[in-house]
């Protein structure tokens, strides 16, 4: 009997290669540790940078001595409160800086890099395992209608005159009632569950943009109409350690569920029979991941308002930096997102004399780079 | 490793009204080969997705080794029975072992994800379906006959009992199509329970132990190739007439022909 050869014909691969299995034959994309290894430098980087920059000059060596003699004092303070001894530290670094310096880095620039790169992760992630889950890479993390929901939830809260708390919290139960009104939707119909789904997200998204059309119309033009304007294109002004202290739980928790579960998404992404037919409890595993997303939209949402485009272009360019593998390109979305967020908002803080919107500049970076990887990756979507 | 699947009056319907098949019985055990036949649309698919508890059946019940299937966990279930869909619709372009390392999840804890061992029984079965050298292309520009054999190599990783295959042989050119019968007869050989849906009346005489011809919600037929497979039966089943004819010399086997008069 002649010889069948197998889906090979084209390659001239002589089988007998394969046959040496070595560990570091397998490998696919060899420096793919070192590139999430990169991305976190880049994060350090940006961070350290976004600290040092801006409208009171500090230089950069003193912003590194009084973040790390800042967080010293505070790891002793703690030990103090703990033990109730206070002990004279040998790390203790004496402050030969002004009060003014360490407020401008501690109070006021530290708590909105953190902020910011919070969200910045956050709907990096979010975007990342919209995408998996729903099986397409065009999906961002505002798909089920979490960011108009915030939206009306915010206009809400700055008609009835209330602050930034009250703003970010009503925000945050608007996003999450505006996607539990598209989970309940989608329960209506029992087929195709994933497909109902963003449809559903697509109804009520355009719903509560409605209703943020409404309640501007309402507004007041002279004192809250600009204010609802300018909190749906995003800004992280209003960032303080006391306003965003509440979701930063939510995020870190929600973010480590996604964390622990990355690999598990590659089988999701399959599709719903053939993740069921390798043992993924779909109906369990779904819902945990999209929960989880959502909170950290809706999370970031509420701490920098509306913000566009990160969702959707930061998993792309993770992917093409370490992969498709969830493994890889989850860690990967969390540092690029978080160092692409906190460095767009250092540009908006600095460049001009007025801070400019962050959504803003997101969406006008945001469009041609998406439109590069459209180019690039046109033979993966077709 | 013998794992025996039974199927018991078997009714299901997807909208509770008209049944897509109905009082559906038979068993399966290791080392069976068991081919469904049928003209398009008559439910084959169907049935095998019941069969892995995909679709709950509205009547009858459906074991493994004594047990419904229905009370078996999610990652249990996978671990007796792998399905493979005919079509598979890819979004990212995984390479060749991740897409094949997935069927390692029912092995895995659920915040793990696949060790050294796991990608060293994965590349054992690229090496059974003959397709290691293209371990690290995405998986998204193979051919449909290789992206077939890269879903047979993930459900071997997999290492189920019983293995569902459905028309395994539906994108293949001839030489694989040979290719993956001889190793459908092989896994068998190895004390697995196949379950296979076909469109080739031909391959039930080269690799199945058992066949049933289904039409009309039921199965037309059902037993060994040899007594099934005739010529009245594939008559009723495609309502084309059928030839079966015997071809000596190198062959030495039954062929299936269309009668085709102008």
């Amino acid at each position: 009997m002649k010889q069948v050869e197998i889906a090979g014909q084209e390659n001239s691969h002589n089988s007998s290669d394969f046959t040496l299995s070595s560990k570091a034959k397998y490998r696919f994309y060899p420096g793919k540790v070192s590139i999430n290894f990169i991305l976190f430098l880049l994060l350090i980087g940006v961070l350290i940078t976004s600290l040092f920059m801006g409208r009171y000059p500090v230089d950069p060596v003193t912003v590194v001595v009084i973040v790390v003699s800042g967080i010293l004092e505070r790891i002793g303070d703690t030990i103090a409160n703990i033990t109730g001894v206070k002990i004279a530290f040998f790390w203790s670094i004496p402050h030969t800086w002004s009060i003014i310096v360490n407020t401008v880095v501690w109070d006021v620039r530290l708590p909105r890099a953190v902020a910011v790169v919070l969200a910045g992760s956050g709907l990096a992630v979010s975007g990342a395992t919209y995408q998996g889950v729903f099986r397409n890479p065009l999906v961002s993390e505002s798909i089920l209608g979490v960011s108009a929901g915030a939206g009306v939830g915010a206009a809400l809260a700055i008609l009835m005159d209330q602050g930034t708390g009250v703003i970010q919290l009503s925000a945050f139960v608007f996003g999450l009632l505006a996607v539990s009104m598209t989970f309940a939707i989608s329960r209506v119909y029992r087929s195709n569950p994933t497909l109902v789904l963003v449809l559903a997200g697509i109804i009520i998204g355009g719903l509560f943009s409605a209703v943020i059309s409404l309640l501007k119309f309402v507004a007041d033009p002279y004192s809250k109409l600009p204010d609802i304007v300018f909190w749906l294109m995003g800004s992280f002004a209003k960032a303080s350690t006391a306003n965003f202290i509440l979701v930063v739980p939510v995020i870190l928790i929600a973010m480590l569920v996604i964390v622990l579960l990355r690999w598990h998404l590659n089988v999701i992404s399959m599709g719903d029979e053939e993740a069921r037919s390798m043992g993924i409890d779909t109906k369990l595993f779904r819902p945990v991941v999209i929960v989880c997303s959502t909170l950290l939209t809706a999370a970031a949402v509420c701490i920098g308002g509306v913000i566009g485009w990160v969702g959707l272009i930061i998993p792309h360019i993770s992917r093409m930096l370490v992969g498709p593998d969830h493994k890889d390109m989850i860690i990967a979305s969390i540092l690029l997102g978080g160092s692409y967020l906190l460095a767009v908002d250092t540009l908006c803080r600095t460049l001009t004399s007025v801070e400019i919107p962050i959504s803003i500049v997101t969406s006008i970076l945001g469009a041609p780079m998406f439109l590069y990887l459209l180019y690039r990756a046109k033979k993966t979507w077709s | 490793m013998c794992a025996r699947l039974e199927v018991k009056n078997a009714t299901f319907s997807y909208d509770g009204k008209r049944n897509i098949f109905e009082d559906i019985s038979f068993s399966v055990d290791c080392g069976d080969v068991f081919c469904i036949l049928g003209p398009n649309g008559t439910g084959k698919s169907t049935l095998l997705r019941c069969l892995c508890n995909l679709y709950p059946l509205n009547a009858g019940n459906i074991s493994i080794d004594g047990l419904d299937i229905s009370s078996y966990a999610p990652k249990k279930l996978a671990k007796k029975i792998g399905f493979i869909p005919q079509i598979h619709t890819p979004t990212f372009p995984y390479s060749v072992l991740q897409v094949v390392m997935m069927g390692r999840t029912p092995h895995l804890n659920t915040f793990a994800s696949p060790s050294h061992k796991d990608r060293e029984i994965a590349l054992e079965a690229l090496r059974t379906v003959n397709i290691e050298h293209i371990w690290d292309k995405p998986y998204t520009e193979l051919s449909g006959g290789q992206m077939q054999l890269v879903l047979m190599a993930r459900v071997l990783a997999q290492e189920p009992e019983i293995l569902l295959l459905d028309e395994p042989t539906s994108h293949l050119d001839v030489g694989n199509q040979i290719y993956t019968i001889k190793m459908i007869k092989k896994l068998s050989q190895k004390g697995l329970a196949l379950v296979m849906t076909s469109h080739f009346p031909d391959h039930t005489f080269l690799s199945s132990s058992k066949v049933g011809i289904m039409k009309d919600r039921k199965f037309l037929a059902m037993g060994p190739a040899e007594v099934v497979v005739t010529e009245e039966n594939l008559q009723d089943a495609y309502g084309v007439p059928i030839k079966i004819v015997y071809i000596d010399g190198e062959i030495k086997r039954k062929i299936a022909v269309p009668v085709v008069k102008d």
